[in-house]
C-alpha cells in the first residue's frame, strides 16, 4: 500500500478511465480486464465489452475467471464463433480500442509474449505465446497495453514481435499496412506513456502520485524521455477505489 | 451416422500412434476425459493441434504423448505457465516437443479453410511479426482483383478432432451452445471425429445459440459426464477453478507430476 491505494490500483484506475463511454473494445484477460470490467462499472455503462472466446457486449457483474468464463456467454448480447470474432468483428475495423498486455514491451509498442533470449529454437523462457494479440494490435483502431513498470518488462528492443506497435519507428505501421493507429497509451503502476507525436517513441505523459521520476527511470530499459508538459495521474475517487476493491473480491 | 460407444473403445479405434490430433474447446467444454483417455492407451508420437494448449495439453506433452505441437497460447488460463510445455520447450522432457506456432486468427482461419476443403485461408495478419519468419504455414499473397499483400495460411486437416458437447440423440446428432469456439470447424476439417457428451437424450430440444453438428459428419459419440471436467459444460457444470489453481504446483515438479499421472483410473462408461 502506498498512500490510501497501491500501485496497482492507480494502474487499473488509469486503465480505466482512458476508455470512453459507448466505445467497443477487445478486452484480454487479467489486468485489461479488470480495467475494462472498472470501466463498465463506473463512467462508460454503455462500453461494449468483446473477449476473444465470441463473446460481444458481456455484462459480467463479476470479474470473469478466463476468456471464456461463463458469465461471458450468459451476459453477451452475441455469442458468436472464434473465426467470426475475429474475421467479422476485428479485422474490418470495427473495434475502438484494442487492450493488451505483454511480457515484454519496447519503446516503439513492440509486445513480446513469444520468448526471452535470442534463440526461438532454445529460448530462455518460453512464454504463452501470441493468441489473439497481433490481429488485435494490428485493427483496432487504438490501442493500450497493459504492465507493471520494470526493466525487465520495458526493454530497448523486444527478444520477439509478437505483435507490432510502432515496429522501429515512424510510417513502419503505414508500410505494413496496418490498419489501426497502433498502441496510444502504455499504462503501468508509475504512470502512463504516449508515442511522441514525430518520433513514435514512448514518452512519460503521466506520473501516478507516489511515484517519482527517478523511479519511473530506473525501472525503464531505454534512456526515457518525458513529456514537456508531464502531468500527475489525478489520485483515484472514493468511488472508483470501491467499484474496484469490490469487483475484486469476486475473484 | 455416428455410433454411441464407450470412451476407451472410441480412442482406441480412432487415435493412432502418429495421428495428428484436434482437441478443441475455447476454456468451455474441454475434452479432458477424452485426453485421459489417450493418456492411459500410452499413444505415442502425435501431433497435437489446439488454438489454447492448456491444462489439457500440458498433461498430454508431460505424458510423452506428443512429438509435435501446433497452436496460438499455451498458458493455464487465470493462473500462469504450463509447465509441462515449457519443459518439453526448453529441455526436451520426457521428450523433445517440436512446435508450429500461430496467432489465435491465423489458426480459426486454418480450421475454416479445412473444413471448406481449401488448401488456405487469407487474413490480414502477422505482417511485421515475427511468427512469419518462425511459422512456414504462414505465407504473404497477393489478391488477384486489387494487388493488395495479404497473408495466407495453411489448411489444417487433422486425422482425428476430439470435442465435448452438452448433449447428443440416441442417433448421434450432437448439440451445443455457450461459447462454441472452434469446435465445428475442427470436425469439419478432420477426417474423423469423436464427440463426448454430457448427456444422451431420445431427442434434442432446440435451443436459441446452439450449434448442431448431424450425426452423418460425426464418427463417434460416447457418453462421458463431467467429461469437461475441470472445465465447465455450460448448463451441466461450473469451471473448478481451485484445480487450475492447483495444476501449477502438480506440473511445477517432474515428480509431482508422475504422481498425478499415476492417479489417472480407468474410465467406466
Amino acid at each position: 500500500m502506498v498512500g490510501d491505494f497501491t500501485a496497482d490500483e492507480i494502474m487499473t484506475v488509469a486503465a480505466a478511465r482512458a476508455l470512453r463511454d459507448g466505445q467497443t473494445c477487445f478486452v484480454g484477460i487479467g489486468l485489461p480486464s479488470t480495467a475494462a470490467n472498472l470501466a463498465r462499472a463506473t463512467h462508460a455503462p454503455n462500453l461494449v465489452l468483446i473477449y476473444e472466446s465470441g463473446t460481444i457486449g458481456a455484462k459480467p457483474d463479476r470479474l470473469p475467471l478466463s476468456i471464456g468464463d461463463g458469465i461471458l456467454a450468459r451476459t453477451a448480447d452475441a455469442v458468436v464463433s472464434v473465426p467470426e470474432v475475429f474475421n467479422y468483428w476485428l479485422q474490418p475495423g470495427r473495434v475502438d480500442v484494442g487492450f493488451l498486455g505483454a511480457a515484454q514491451v519496447d519503446r516503439y509498442g513492440n509486445i513480446n509474449t513469444t520468448v526471452v533470449g535470442d534463440d526461438y529454437r532454445r529460448p530462455k523462457v518460453r512464454l504463452p505465446g501470441a493468441g489473439g494479440a497481433p490481429e488485435i494490435a494490428a485493427s483496432a483502431r487504438r490501442g493500450i497495453i497493459m504492465v507493471r513498470h520494470s526493466r525487465r518488462t520495458l526493454v530497448e528492443r523486444v527478444d520477439f514481435v509478437t505483435s507490432v506497435g510502432f515496429g522501429r519507428g515512424p510510417g513502419d505501421r503505414q508500410r505494413l499496412g496496418l490498419s489501426g493507429a497502433g498502441p496510444q497509451m502504455l499504462i503501468t503502476d508509475l504512470g502512463i506513456l504516449e508515442p511522441d507525436p514525430d518520433t513514435c517513441e514512448l514518452t512519460l505523459t503521466h506520473l501516478h502520485p507516489n511515484a517519482t521520476l527517478d523511479q519511473v527511470r530506473e525501472a525503464t530499459g531505454w534512456p526515457l524521455k518525458v513529456a514537456p508538459n508531464l502531468a500527475e495521474t489525478p489520485p483515484p475517487t472514493a468511488a472508483e477505489l470501491a467499484t474496484l476493491r469490490k469487483l475484486e473480491r469476486t475473484r | 451416422m455416428a455410433s454411441i460407444v464407450p470412451l476407451a473403445d472410441a480412442v482406441s479405434e480412432l487415435v493412432h500412434d502418429g495421428d495428428t490430433v484436434a482437441m478443441e474447446g475455447f476454456t468451455h467444454l474441454i475434452p479432458f476425459a477424452a485426453g485421459h483417455e489417450i493418456i492411459r492407451q500410452g499413444r505415442r508420437n502425435l501431433t497435437l493441434v489446439r488454438m489454447t494448449p492448456d491444462v489439457i495439453y500440458d498433461q498430454l506433452i508431460g505424458a510423452g504423448c506428443a512429438r509435435r505441437l501446433v497452436f496460438s497460447w499455451g498458458g493455464n488460463p487465470g493462473v500462469g505457465s504450463l509447465h509441462r510445455f515449457r519443459d518439453a520447450v526448453q529441455n526436451g522432457w520426457p521428450v523433445p516437443l517440436e512446435i508450429e506456432e500461430h496467432s489465435h486468427a491465423g489458426m480459426a482461419n486454418r480450421y475454416v479453410a479445412g473444413a471448406a476443403g481449401l488448401p488456405f485461408a487469407v487474413l490480414r495478419g502477422y505482417v511485421g511479426t515475427d511468427l512469419a519468419r518462425h511459422t512456414p504455414t504462414v505465407k504473404p499473397i497477393t489478391c488477384p482483383f486489387t494487388g493488395e499483400t495479404l497473408t495466407a495460411v495453411a489448411a489444417l486437416r487433422p486425422d482425428v478432432a476430439i470435442i465435448h458437447a452438452q448433449r447428443a440423440d440416441r442417433a448421434g446428432n450432437v448439440q451445443m451452445w455457450g461459447i462454441t469456439g472452434v469446435q465445428k470447424e475442427a470436425v469439419l476439417a478432420a477426417s474423423r471425429s469423436l464427440v463426448t457428451v454430457e448427456e444422451v437424450v431420445d431427442e434434442l430440444e432446440p435451443r436459441p445459440d446452439q450449434v448442431i453438428l448431424p450425426s452423418w459428419v460425426v464418427t463417434r459419440v460416447a457418453h462421458v459426464p463431467g467429461g469437461a471436467h475441470p472445465s465447465y459444460a455450460h448448463g451441466y457444470s461450473e469451471r473448478d477453478n481451485d484445480f487450475y489453481v492447483r495444476w501449477d504446483a502438480i506440473s511445477r515438479d517432474r515428480e509431482e507430476f508422475a504422481r498425478w499421472l499415476a492417479t489417472l483410473q480407468p474410465t467406466r462408461s
